[in-house]
Order: structure tokens, then C-alpha cells, then sequence
């Protein structure tokens, strides 16, 4: 029997809030799907659109970006920069197939262990009821294309054989 | 003596054409061209064949400009035939260096692109449901198509590539920079974009002021002022996203820039990079509104984003939907 599909999430989190959360909720015992690799950083607006594109291409199922609530960034308005960058994100990805629930923006405040915990484990259900997306596999091309390729060069072979 | 001349091929695959014509654009200096290069293979130009350049030794071509993406079985096999027999390769234009308009066909499979061309369309009468076959019988034997692929690829996905020259089409002068630095040996280390690592903002005459955006306008809703820059009036112009090298052809006749350079050096996506610099302009803090903003005024959010450089972005395509999907 196959294994059942553990989802492969990449978390993105503001290190003053999200990631500090997730420390807390280390701490305090709480409970949270292990699914998520979490990658620290300074401030969810540090979060390039290519680092979730990479993440996906690579063989995430989903992926989370955390930050601070809007106001509480700790450089002013770049949760706000991140919103807006989030939303061009989806509205991209949608087009590409990518379900939109794969993909989630989420603010948690330092003190939020609880709060971030339940969204882990709310995005890890969701990813595990769209099941895999493993992204790689769709520009693998059919066994017809090496075939192919072999036959042309057999094919020029035999002509130039016939020629000289 | 005078020095032995180098040896040159130009070979097109998926592409439309007009690489061949930047390169007639070089105009007088194609004859510098030709005093300096035989040209060996060009199958738009001279008559030699493809077992011509089979017959060649390993390596034997100097420089072979290669324009346009690879889409099938036949331009896979000349890739890595040009490959063996050439010194140096260039990926020449957007096609061979991104995938250019032909990957945005990565939107679709091969399936439903053959079923638009060879059924839905209009003049098409096909009753029987025929559609192209890699091979089919007939009395005298079996016939050959090359394998159509579902995926458009770059040429640097395909075999390894010494230099980009970007562009749809290169700009004669770059195309004729490149040839000087060739014939000079002067061609910088391999895998170099030969171009500039600027923007084509920072050589675009408009005025820029603050960018500030309340709604993205598409071409045919306005018509620009000719002094503002394209972005700050709304339109969705790609210079800020763009490696300069044309001389900001589009924004100077009015147009916005559509990205046909490319990336920077060191930009992975050039779409990721796009979407950065057009979301830190809308002048917006609530989702809704924000969502509302993109929503409205990007309605094909991978043809603005990606319309050269899809197969070339990290995605590469979109999600293939198998078959009975
Ligand atoms: S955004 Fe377009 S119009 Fe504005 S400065 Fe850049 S290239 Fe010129
Ligand atoms: S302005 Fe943009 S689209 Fe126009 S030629 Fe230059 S790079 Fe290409
Ligand atoms: S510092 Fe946390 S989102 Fe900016």
C-alpha cells in the first residue's frame, strides 16, 4: 500500500512576530502539524514572489507567508508592500492552475502561538485534501519524445548511407 | 595570407521568423559578415542541408546563432546536432533565450492545442477527426512527423548554451555588437547575456515623478501623454522589469514596454520580479481594494507578467491537465 500524502509546506516568517509565535507555541506545548519547514525572515515584505514560485517549482505542496498585523511592522509598511505582492502572487497563480488555497498569507503577532498553530494546521488540511502538486512532474514529456529522437538520427543515418 | 575565414550557421526553430530579418537588418554589415564567415548553414538563406552539417566534425562551426524555442522532436535533434558541431552557440532572441511568444502555448497542452487547430477553428473542415501522427503507414512504408512536445522549452533547457543575445528581435546594433566581439575575441565569460545590466527605465526619456496607481488601464483605454511615463498613467509597462538594450523603443512611440529583453542579470523569474515592482505601486492597503485593482485591470495576468519568458520562469508552464481531464 502507498503511503498516506504528508504535504510539504514552506513557511516564510517575519522574524519580530510569526516566527516568534511559532517559538511560543514550541514552548507552551502547543500542537501543530509538523508538515511545515519554516524559513525565517526579517519581515514578511522581505518575502520575493520568487521565493514561493521556487518553492513550488522545487516540490512544495503549499506555502505560508507570516507577518506582523497590519500597522505593526517593524519597517512601517512592508506587510502592506507584502499584501499587495501576495495578491499579484495569486492572481498568477491562479491562471497557472495552482489552487489558491495552496498558497496563504497570514498575520500573527508575537504572542499568537495559538493562533498561528491553527493556521498551520488549517493549511496542511487543505493542501492534504487537494492532495500533491508536485509541479516537476508536469514538464516531464512522454516516452514518445525519446523514441522520436533516436529515430531521427537512425533515419539521417540511413540516408547518408544510401547517399555516399 | 589573409586569416582563414570562421565558420557561421543561423538555424530557426519554433519562432516566427523575424530573428531572420534582425539579422537582414544588420543591413551593409552583413557583407563584413560574409568577408569574415562562410556561412555554412542557413536554411532561410543557403542552400546546404542538414546532413551537410552532419557530415561536419564535432565542433567544426565557429558560431551558430540559434533563434527560436524548442517545441518539437526535430528542433530537440537539430539543437543537439548545432550543439556538437558548433564552438560556440548563442541562444539568439527571446524565443531561444526564454521561450518567447511560442511558450505562451505552455498554457495549454498539446492535446488542446491540436484540437483548436486541427478542429474548433473556423475554416476547419476535419470530419473524421484527423489530426497529426509521429507515424503513419502507408503502402511504401512508415511516414514521419517530428513528435509535438506539450511543453515549449528554451534552448538552454534543451542542450547547454554559451550566450543570450536578447530581444524579439535583437536590435541590429546589439546583433552587430555581439558579431564585433566574436570576431575580436572579446566575448565576455560563457552563460553572459550579452546586454546591459540596466533597465529600460533608466533609458527612457519620459518623466518620472512618484508612482502611485489607483487603477491599471489597458492600451485601448487611454491614449498616454507623450511626455509621462507610461506607469504612472496607468499602464502596465514592463521597463522597470526589463534589461535595456533597445533603447526604449516601445515607451518612445507611445506604447508600453512588453518585456521583450528579459530579465537582469541575477533575476530568476522575470515575472516574480515584475509582480514585485507593479504591486509596490498600487496605491492601495485593503485587500479588497487591492485585490479589486489587480483584478480589473490584469485580466490575463500571465500574458502581461510572462509574455516572453514562461517557459524560462520556474514554473515553466502551467499545470499540465492530464488526459480526460
Ligand atoms: S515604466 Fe515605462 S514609460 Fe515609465 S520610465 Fe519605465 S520604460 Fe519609461
Ligand atoms: S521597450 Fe520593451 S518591449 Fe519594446 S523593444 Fe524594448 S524591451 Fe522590447
Ligand atoms: S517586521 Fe514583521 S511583517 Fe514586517
Amino acid at each position: 500500500m502507498s503511503e498516506p500524502f504528508e504535504p510539504k509546506i514552506v513557511g516564510f516568517l517575519c522574524n519580530w512576530c510569526s516566527y516568534r509565535a511559532a517559538d511560543l507555541a514550541g514552548s507552551a506545548r502547543i500542537k501543530h502539524a509538523p508538515n511545515v519547514r519554516i524559513i525565517r525572515v526579517m519581515c514578511s515584505g522581505r518575502v520575493d514572489p520568487t521565493f514561493v514560485l521556487k518553492a513550488l517549482a522545487l516540490g512544495a505542496d503549499g506555502v505560508m507567508v507570516a507577518g506582523c498585523h497590519p500597522g505593526e511592522c517593524h519597517y512601517l509598511e512592508q506587510n502592506y508592500k507584502a499584501m499587495r505582492r501576495f495578491h499579484m502572487l495569486k492572481h498568477a497563480l491562479q491562471a497557472m492552475g495552482v489552487d489558491d488555497q495552496r498558497v496563504r498569507l497570514v498575520w500573527a503577532s508575537a504572542a499568537e502561538g495559538q493562533q498561528l498553530a491553527d493556521a498551520i494546521d488549517q493549511l496542511v488540511e487543505d493542501v492534504r485534501r487537494l492532495g500533491p502538486l508536485n509541479w516537476p512532474a508536469n514538464w516531464q514529456e512522454d516516452a514518445q519524445r525519446l523514441k522520436a529522437l533516436e529515430k531521427i538520427a537512425h533515419e539521417h543515418a540511413e540516408a547518408m548511407e544510401v547517399l555516399s | 595570407m589573409s586569416k582563414p575565414k570562421g565558420k557561421l550557421a543561423l538555424y530557426w526553430a519554433a519562432s516566427c521568423g523575424g530573428c531572420e530579418i534582425a539579422v537582414l537588418q544588420l543591413d551593409a554589415k552583413i557583407l563584413d559578415v560574409a568577408e569574415a564567415f562562410d556561412i555554412v548553414f542557413w536554411p532561410v538563406a543557403v542552400d546546404a542541408k542538414v546532413r551537410d552539417v552532419e557530415r561536419m566534425a564535432d565542433g567544426e562551426i565557429d558560431v551558430c546563432l540559434f533563434n527560436g524555442a524548442i517545441r518539437t522532436s526535430e528542433q530537440e535533434y537539430m539543437a543537439q546536432l548545432l550543439r556538437r558541431k558548433s564552438k560556440v552557440l548563442v541562444a539568439f532572441g527571446s524565443c531561444s533565450h526564454e521561450g518567447g511568444i511560442p511558450a505562451i502555448a505552455n498554457l495549454n497542452n498539446k492535446n488542446e492545442i491540436f484540437q483548436t487547430s486541427y478542429r474548433d477553428t473556423p475554416s476547419t473542415e476535419n470530419p473524421n477527426g484527423v489530426y497529426p501522427q509521429p507515424e503513419t503507414q502507408v503502402p511504401e512504408g512508415t511516414l514521419h512527423l517530428p513528435v509535438f512536445y506539450d511543453t515549449v522549452r528554451t534552448l538552454d533547457q534543451t542542450v547547454p548554451v554559451d550566450y543570450y543575445l536578447p530581444g524579439c528581435p535583437p536590435e541590429a546594433d546589439r546583433i552587430w555588437d555581439a558579431i564585433t566581439a566574436i570576431l575580436e575575441n572579446k566575448l565576455p565569460a560563457a552563460g553572459t547575456v550579452l546586454g546591459d545590466d540596466t533597465t529600460v527605465c533608466d533609458t527612457c526619456p519620459r518623466k518620472r515623478s512618484e508612482k502611485k496607481i489607483k487603477e491599471f488601464k489597458r492600451t485601448w483605454q487611454v491614449i498616454p501623454d507623450a511626455e509621462t511615463c507610461l506607469l504612472e498613467q496607468g499602464l502596465l509597462c514592463c521597463g522597470i522589469a526589463t534589461r535595456a538594450g533597445c533603447g526604449a523603443l516601445c515607451p518612445q512611440v507611445n506604447s508600453p514596454c512588453i518585456g521583450c529583453y528579459g530579465p537582469n542579470n541575477g533575476v530568476q523569474d522575470y515575472g516574480a520580479r515584475l509582480m514585485a515592482a507593479l504591486a509596490s505601486v498600487i496605491d492601495a492597503n485593503s485587500p479588497d481594494e487591492i485585490q479589486r485593482i489587480i483584478e480589473q485591470g490584469i485580466p490575463d495576468p500571465i500574458g502581461s507578467f510572462y509574455r516572453f519568458s514562461l517557459a524560462h520562469s520556474l514554473l515553466r508552464r502551467k499545470k499540465l491537465a492530464k488526459a480526460g481531464e
